[in-house]
């Protein structure tokens, strides 16, 4: 019962994974973007949802409602007014402007906020449980798992039956016809972005409540976004929350025969895919 | 009459490569214009200066009375240039349907069920609505000709810009898209057709340009224009006093 116990935890850390993840494969399959300081913009959501909810007294679920639209526009402008400038043809740029932007963004909170480890308080919710089939489950790693599978299927939503979704594949596909189409691609980018921080807000408030977190933690939850996107396959959202669910079932078992392990197995879990499917387990199927 | 498109005196060139050579011309509303040249003249190029996607050396680009020089490629196309190009690029990764709404909302600004209508109607009229669901990476070059050709009805364009849409296709499929492109053009929208297919392009156009080296050669009516010795030679590659 023990190690179901652990397969259950791991999946439902793997909900917690693919909201990490979601962000950045959404950014990468719109622009071509890889995120270096996605795992920093992670630790800042947890830093606004901390303040919202110190600041308010609101419970850290309803601090969401401000985080975030927040951390979208932050999205949306750090797009318009940074990263638009770094995309081209060399993927260079915009790979040293992100690692950049972490460096900044790690510093500026450690400034901020200090290097203190900081928790959000989200009450009863911390400890609460529930009985399922003689498992003790949390309802935080539940609820985290419900709304991963809830943005997933949103994003893919949005993707596949709304015009914005259709304006993302159209650039995504063709950049240059995209434009003569009437899409102003920089707008689109920025909206890209801004839906990806919003992802990410959710990500790092739930994180947030979870454990404690200082300014220095957001290059792990960097790794573990894109260990999870690379399982699961570039491109496809629900490969996504697969990979993510993989690398938590990895953790959680690794930290069951030797709590020092955790780490190092979901790392190993993830070359031991790589060997075999270097395009991941689900990729999209190329267009 | 008035004047829908006029280029003044538009240059472009890379390096030595000059591909528009002061180039100087005005189309009329509701008329159709045929482009002819050697390839490598510089025709393609004169397009992408009038839809922005290549920004001139000097001269302007008016586009209804406006100077659109400027304007981003997207802001043409809100403004009602549309074009269809040699080399058929769909997104691939979308259906047929799916190309078609791009166009009628992001373009003409369409919405919801409106747009969805008025893509069906286009694509009725270029006989690709049974392929509508099919991916667009998966059709024949006829069917990409004509999703092009779909495409950029989609937008609603008060000038329709179309790139060599002839090539490559059978007699049969030829004469089909002559048709399409004749019901378009009578339906009011301006065309300006570059092909080297000249007899479809005779069966559309009521005047005709000839490009060579990127500078505008010949102008006129189009039987005049094709008789010319001038078009014989540099054109049809025939000495002109043989």
């Amino acid at each position: 019962m023990d190690w179901v116990n652990a397969l259950v935890q791991g999946m439902l850390l793997g909900g917690l994974y693919a909201l990490f993840a979601a962000g950045l494969s959404l950014i990468f399959g719109v622009m071509r973007l890889v995120n270096i300081a996605h795992g920093d913009l992670i630790i800042l959501a947890a830093y606004l949802g901390l303040t919202v909810t110190t600041a308010t007294g609101l419970h850290p679920l309803a601090a969401l409602v401000i985080v975030v639209p927040t951390m979208a526009l932050i999205g949306y402008a750090l797009q318009r007014g940074l990263l638009n400038q770094t995309l081209g043809d060399d993927l260079l740029p915009p790979l040293l402007v992100t690692f950049g932007l972490s460096v900044i963004l790690q510093n500026g909170l450690l400034e901020i906020y200090t290097a203190d480890p900081q928790k959000i308080n989200a009450g009863a919710l911390e400890t609460a449980s529930i009985a399922v089939g003689g498992l003790q489950l949390g309802v935080l790693p539940v609820l985290t798992f419900a709304v991963a599978v809830a943005v997933i299927w949103g994003l893919q939503w949005t993707f596949y039956h709304t015009s914005l979704g259709r304006a993302f594949r159209a650039v995504s596909d063709n950049q240059d016809i995209a434009q003569l189409m009437g899409l102003n691609r920089r707008h689109i980018f920025g909206l890209a972005m801004a839906l990806a921080l919003g992802v990410t807000a959710i990500g790092g408030i739930l994180l947030g409540i979870r454990t404690s977190f200082d300014p220095s933690i957001g290059g792990g939850r960097l790794i573990f976004g894109f260990e999870a996107v690379i399982i699961g396959g570039l491109g496809n959202l629900w490969g996504t929350l697969a990979g993510g669910v993989i690398l938590g079932v990895a953790q959680t078992i690794g930290a069951k025969i030797d709590p020092g392990w955790q780490v190092l197995s979901g790392h190993l879990a993830f070359l031991l895919i790589l060997a075999i499917r270097p395009n991941g387990l689900f990729p999209r199927i190329s267009a | 009459m008035t004047t829908i498109l006029k280029l003044d005196n538009l240059s472009k060139a890379f390096g030595a490569v000059t591909v528009a050579d002061a180039q100087c011309y005005e189309v009329q509303q509701g008329e159709a214009l045929g482009v002819i040249g050697p390839n490598g003249a510089g025709k393609t190029s004169m397009f992408n200066l009038i839809t922005g996607t290549l920004s001139p050396n000097s001269g302007t680009v008016e586009f209804a009375g406006q100077n659109v020089t400027g304007w981003s490629a997207a802001r043409r196309s809100h403004a009602g240039i549309a074009r269809s190009f040699q080399v058929p690029q769909p997104f691939v990764g979308m259906t047929v349907f799916e190309n078609a709404l791009i166009a009628a909302t992001q373009s003409a600004g369409m919405r919801g069920r409106d747009a969805e209508r008025f893509c069906l109607t286009v694509l009725d009229q270029t006989e690709l609505l049974p392929k509508a669901n099919v991916l667009a990476g998966s059709l024949t070059l006829l069917e990409r000709k004509r999703l092009e050709l779909t495409r950029a009805l989609c937008a609603k364009p008060k000038l329709l810009l179309l790139d060599e849409i002839a090539g490559g296709l059978t007699e049969a499929e030829c004469q089909s898209l002559v048709q399409t492109i004749r019901d378009i053009h009578a339906s009011g929208v301006t065309i300006i057709w570059i092909e080297h297919v000249v007899h479809a392009l005779l069966a559309v156009v009521d005047r005709l340009i000839v490009i060579d080296f990127g500078k505008k050669i010949a102008e006129g009516e189009p039987k005049a224009i094709m008789d010319s010795p001038a078009v014989k030679e540099i054109y049809l590659g025939i000495e002109a006093d043989a």
